[in-house]
């Protein structure tokens, strides 16, 4: 039986909600038809990158300006789940940070890092007055 | 961030009393680590049992006091941490920089 399942959020440009977008991410995980694998670890590694990308557009592309607001979109399919995060920003070279050198006493960099470890295909791209951020994950 | 703050001698236990620890409330944690230093306290026990989540900014909060307490001749040292916790440090390697202890008593003990 074919599945989609698309969720939009909007929410304030604010750290606050993290937690809440993440624990949507771990409820999809343990709803997801099909899917195999772990679905504890899926469902905090779901947890994990989104609270990653949203950190990321919050605190940097829209430099913690709470009047601005994030918009996250998840869609998951029997096959894929793809999330992506808009902001607001001038862009930034994702490739350089995910393959810059962090070393064990760096206190930043991982972020990035994480999501290209947990996700399968990360882009990067121009969308309207700012960026998105698009993670997709192969869930067969 | 609810912290529970206790010396035994010259050790500080810092309990993080948060399901989470990310980019919302880790910078708590590091501010009270610096008042700490500041106050010529530099060996710390920080027990991660209640949390159930870390992201890279609550890891990056830990390397901060890391860096500080060694820059300092002392140490900090972690423990209790709860299996999908322990993997975040595994998924960046920083297994390899913390001394990370199953109990409180021992990293207590390993002083």
């Amino acid at each position: 039986m074919s599945q989609q399942v698309d969720i939009d959020i909007r929410v304030p440009n604010q750290t606050k909600y993290l937690g809440m977008i993440g624990k949507i991410g771990e409820s999809l995980a343990h709803t997801l038809a099909n899917y195999e694998g772990d679905r504890e670890e899926l469902a905090y590694h779901l947890n994990l990158v989104l609270t990653e990308a949203l950190a990321n557009a919050i605190c940097h592309a829209n430099a913690c300006d709470p009047c601005k607001e994030v918009k996250v979109s998840i869609s998951a399919s029997n096959k894929e789940l793809t999330i992506r995060v808009f902001d607001h920003g001038q862009g930034f070279d994702i490739q350089k940070l995910a393959q810059a050198k962090v070393r064990a006493t760096d206190e930043g960099g991982r972020g990035v890092q994480i999501i290209f470890k947990l996700m399968d295909q990360v882009k990067y791209l121009k969308s309207g007055a700012g960026h998105v951020l698009e993670m997709t994950k192969h869930l067969h | 961030m609810q912290l529970n703050i206790t010396e035994q001698g010259e050790i500080v236990k810092i309990e993080v009393q948060e399901e989470r620890m990310d980019a919302h409330n880790s910078g708590d944690l590091k501010e009270q680590m610096l008042q700490l230093f500041d106050d010529g306290k530099c060996n710390l026990i920080i027990d991660l049992s209640e949390v159930r989540f870390v992201d890279s900014s609550g890891l990056g909060a830990l390397v901060s006091g890391f860096k500080n307490a060694s820059a300092r001749k002392g140490s900090l040292k972690l423990c209790c941490l709860q299996p999908q916790v322990r993997s975040m440090f595994e998924l960046t390697r920083l297994h390899r920089v913390f001394e990370i202890f199953a109990s409180i008593e021992e990293a207590l003990e390993s002083y």
